[in-house]
């Protein structure tokens, strides 16, 4: 992919050093991060073919600090790239040559536990994680789970809208925040959503701010619901002849009104190269493997599992486990969550997609992404959030060889176009960033991609937050504000009229 | 006043864009059954969306329906139900709070205002369920946002912005919707003869316990007792579903729950349907002269203590509690304003916001139907306005001055 970023502004980048004085001035001696070598430690998050050095980088600790770094910003016209954890896959952290980095990494405290009400309150630093171990002894969890949540934060989690293995059951992550305090680019402090109620007076703020990928607002602060721990949870697992054969059990468990927690799904490659990486005791000749989870009340998850298990055997499958065992269930999982670092092992590099298809496709894509990959001469592993049709189709390549990498990007998006054309998305819970920006045009057209863009506006006029993320093409909001008059004819006049 | 009644989507754009460029205002509706929601709408001409009814297209194996926005909840209902399916999100008929037939409302209706019934704190109000829209804008062009998978983070969640918008952004033409399963069985647990302030605490713990309640509500005495809640007393309700095999379980482990409080008695069947019906329609404080109704959304710890400090300050009140007390519907006489400054100061002290439901004209014309924005919160909302509809011409004066 040759990437096309916002053309640097050459005064900017001259002024750095006043920049620099002027941040200085504005936030604690430790809190500005200006010499080259600390730098380098931002220059890229989780998407890692992507890499450039920021003017700066700035550690504020408070909304305040935020604010008054924004206002600065917004004065001398300078771009913000806001950052968690940096663990994005679709290059939402990449930063800007003429640009800062704004993490929020100090932000690290929970702030309130309050589990009459059933939510907490943290700032936008702490990881996903650390949610659920601040209220796991009290029976308590925070839901959403993505792959990354040692690691990734809250913070992070809302601006991806980040989902994870459980989402099928207990919703995205828009689904789980009840409010938000964010700082707009010219630094003024708004609470959105309902606090700790479940919804708010006015527009849907918290809704549109929710995965916007950073490019509306700096989250300073998360309200989380937390979820009581289910009372029992129980796990199949199965083997299949055929990827359809296995598409057709998923889609026949989620039809027969069950909702399990999470449903996976592995190719034959994913399923090997788990193997060989932790012997999680997967049928190695599968064509397709199965983790069905389902949790709830004791006697719900066993009437539950009964019926899944008949539903698997219906649709021809070569092999069944099934466990009530923590430690059995853990073991299920062990190859799926291990998936990456399986595949790691087998190839030097690999993109990891994530499109997302309606279930019944499943079998159509597998067998196009099959052909792709004989085309385009690289391998690739499939694991799934099969319950919701969410892919992670993972290629496999080499950088140091020649072309690789351009070849698994133009597969990539040869996949992502697939996902589009069957009815899905370009992506279910990585976000656009940077990765599939140039692919937007698949889904949306020029309007559509303008009112979006019109949003981005209100939030933001001179377009200083993320720029480059998310939109092919970046116009002036001046230009999109306009108002295209039609000279006032009227060209409706056949219709019927009371 | 002038109807307009496009047939196609383009006929609403050429509307829309000539009523711009002409500063005509519109009054967008469905069916029109909540045109009694929000404040009246001043505008020069109706556009009446009724051609835009029809599912469009429905794949129960994907639990996923499109479909125009005057297509009635009830015909919608009755599609699902052949199905086995439903919309979990479960939208109330507000018809008979506004004096209309109960059957008629709409689901663009039910998405525009963003609605919701008891099941609401697990499965969601209409924004969770709206997964794609095409829309046309006040300036008269035609888009669509989101797509047809739940899992999509493709470009801003416009359909969250549009669900409880109230028409004021754009003019919804067709929506895709996610359907949940019905379940196998169903049964309500009534808790009788339970008093507010211990209602208040044993919905935490049953909200905080893992016996995944679908919805829970406490209606007292006076309310309980009335037409279409044939119930003895006060009474704590909590709803569960699952295979039928499973439910006597949940009864049992609920008793044990909630220990010598009161009795569980079971409730099956249509009783626990209608129950419910009756719970999400807001039925126990149907109009009775000139009574207003207040919604408010507060912490659900909080809900109980609310209504009763409230019920001290206001002579007359009636209320109940939906989802564990997060929401509480208030009855209270019309009078000049509704009572607004003492229900909106409770309802901001508990950490919450009020809603004016229904109201007399009179009324509406001295308390905003919305809770005022809090700081910073305004701006960005009027900039939006500007940014979808910058004639301000859709819906003008629904949400207050626009």
């Amino acid at each position: 992919m040759s990437l096309t970023m916002p053309v640097p502004d050459g005064a900017v980048i001259e002024g750095r050093a006043d920049l620099l004085a002027h941040l200085a001035r504005l936030l604690p001696a430790d809190a500005v991060i200006g010499a080259d070598s600390a730098l380098a430690a931002y220059e890229c998050d989780a998407l890692t073919a992507y890499v450039q050095r920021p003017l700066a980088v700035v550690l504020p600790r408070t909304t305040e600090e935020v604010a008054r770094v924004l206002r600065a910003c917004l004065e001398r016209g300078v771009r913000v790239v806001p950052r968690g954890a940096g663990t994005s896959l679709s290059g939402g952290a990449l930063p800007l040559a003429d640009g800062i980095v704004l993490s929020l990494a100090r932000f690290n405290r929970i702030l309130d536990i309050d589990l009459d009400n059933r939510c907490i309150t943290a700032q936008p630093g702490v990881t996903n994680l650390a949610l659920t171990k601040a209220v796991e002894a009290d029976g308590f969890f925070y839901a959403p789970d993505p792959s990354s949540q040692i690691a990734c934060t809250i913070g992070g989690n809302v601006a991806e809208n980040s989902g994870g293995v459980h989402c099928l059951k207990y919703g995205l992550t828009t689904h789980n925040l009840l409010g938000l305090e964010i700082v707009l680019m010219d630094g003024t402090v708004a609470r959105i959503g309902g606090g700790k109620t479940l919804d708010a007076p006015g527009y849907d703020l918290l809704g549109v701010v929710t995965g916007s990928e950073g490019l509306l607002g700096v989250v300073t602060e998360v309200t989380v619901r937390l979820t009581p721990a289910p009372q029992g949870i129980g796990a199949l697992l199965a083997g299949f002849a055929t990827v359809e054969a296995a598409g057709e059990a998923v889609a026949a468990i989620v039809g027969a009104g069950i909702v399990p927690a999470g449903i996976e799904m592995m190719d034959n490659l994913a399923i090997n190269a788990a193997e060989d990486f932790c012997a999680p005791g997967y049928p190695r000749d599968a064509a397709a493997l199965l983790i069905v989870e389902l949790d709830g009340p004791a006697g719900e998850v066993e009437a539950q599992m009964d019926r899944v298990s008949a539903i698997l055997a219906d649709h021809g499958a070569t092999s069944q486990k099934r466990t009530r065992d923590a430690a059995e269930r853990l073991g299920f999982w062990a190859g799926r969550k291990a998936a990456f670092p399986a595949v790691g092992r087998i190839s030097p590099d690999y993109l990891c997609m994530d499109g997302t298809i309606p279930r019944a496709r499943l079998p159509e894509v597998l067998g196009r992404i099959a052909s792709l990959s004989a085309d385009y001469g690289l391998r690739c592993a499939n694991v799934f959030h099969a319950g919701d049709g969410n892919l992670h189709p993972l290629i496999l390549y080499d950088a140091n060889v020649d072309d690789e990498l351009a070849r698994a990007e133009a597969f990539g998006a040869d996949i992502l176009r697939t996902c589009v054309a069957v009815g899905g998305v370009l992506t279910g819970e990585h976000g656009v960033g940077i990765e599939k920006r140039d692919l937007m045009g698949e889904m949306f057209d020029d309007t559509d991609l303008a009112v979006q863009q019109r949003l981005k506006c209100a939030f933001d006029p001179k377009g200083l937050l993320n720029p480059g993320k998310v939109f092919p093409v970046l116009h002036a909001c001046v230009e999109l504000g306009r108002l295209k008059v039609s000279g006032g004819k009227l060209r409706f006049a056949d219709l019927p009229r009371f | 006043m002038e109807r307009l009644a496009p047939r196609s989507t383009a006929d609403v754009a050429a509307i829309v864009a000539d009523c711009t460029a002409r500063g005509h205002r519109l009054n967008v509706i469905g069916a029109g059954t909540r045109a009694g929601l929000g404040h009246p709408v001043t505008a020069d001409a109706v556009l009446d969306l009724g051609a835009f009814a029809g599912i469009e297209s429905y794949e129960p194996g994907e639990q996923i329906i499109t479909l125009g926005p005057a297509t009635p909840l009830a015909e919608l209902d009755a599609v699902l139900t052949d199905s086995g399916q439903r919309l979990a999100f479960d939208p109330p008929d507000t018809g008979p709070l506004f004096g209309e037939a109960p059957g008629l409302g709409t689901i663009g209706g039910a998405v525009a205002a963003n609605l919701a019934g008891p099941a609401r704190p697990r499965a969601g109000a209409a924004r969770d369920h709206l997964l794609g829209i095409e829309a046309v804008s006040g300036r008269g062009e035609v888009f669509k946002a989101g797509g047809r998978v739940v899992k999509n983070v493709t470009g801003y969640d416009l359909p969250k912005l549009l669900a409880g918008s109230f028409g004021t952004l754009a003019v919804m033409t067709r929506l895709t919707l996610r359907l949940g399963g019905r379940p196998p069985g169903t049964v309500t647990a009534a808790l009788l003869d339970i008093a507010p302030a211990e209602a208040g605490h044993l919905m935490q713990r049953i909200a905080g316990s893992g016996l995944e309640p679908v919805a829970i509500a406490y209606l007292p005495a006076e309310v309980a007792v009335r037409e279409r809640h044939p119930l003895a007393a006060a009474a704590l309700l909590v709803r569960f579903e699952g295979p039928a095999s499973a439910l006597p379980e949940r009864l049992a482990d609920l008793q044990r729950l909630v220990g010598t409080a009161a009795p569980v008695e079971a409730i099956e069947g249509p009783d626990s349907d209608d129950t419910w019906a009756a719970v999400r329609d807001v039925a126990g404080l149907l109009p009775d002269g000139e009574r207003a109704l207040w919604r408010l959304s507060l912490p659900p710890a909080a809900g109980c203590g609310v209504a009763m400090d409230l019920t001290a300050a206001l002579p007359g009140l009636r209320w109940f509690a939906d989802w564990a007390g997060a929401r509480l519907w208030l009855a209270v006489p019309a009078g000049a304003d509704a009572a607004a400054e003492t229900v909106r100061a409770a309802a901001r002290a508990a950490g919450g916001h009020a809603l004016l439901f229904r109201a007399p004209l009179t009324v509406k014309a001295r308390v905003p139907v919305f809770e005022p924005p809090a700081a910073g919160v305004g701006a960005i909302e009027r900039s939006l306005r500007a940014a979808f509809d910058p004639a301000g011409i859709l819906n003008p004066g629904k949400m207050g001055p626009a």
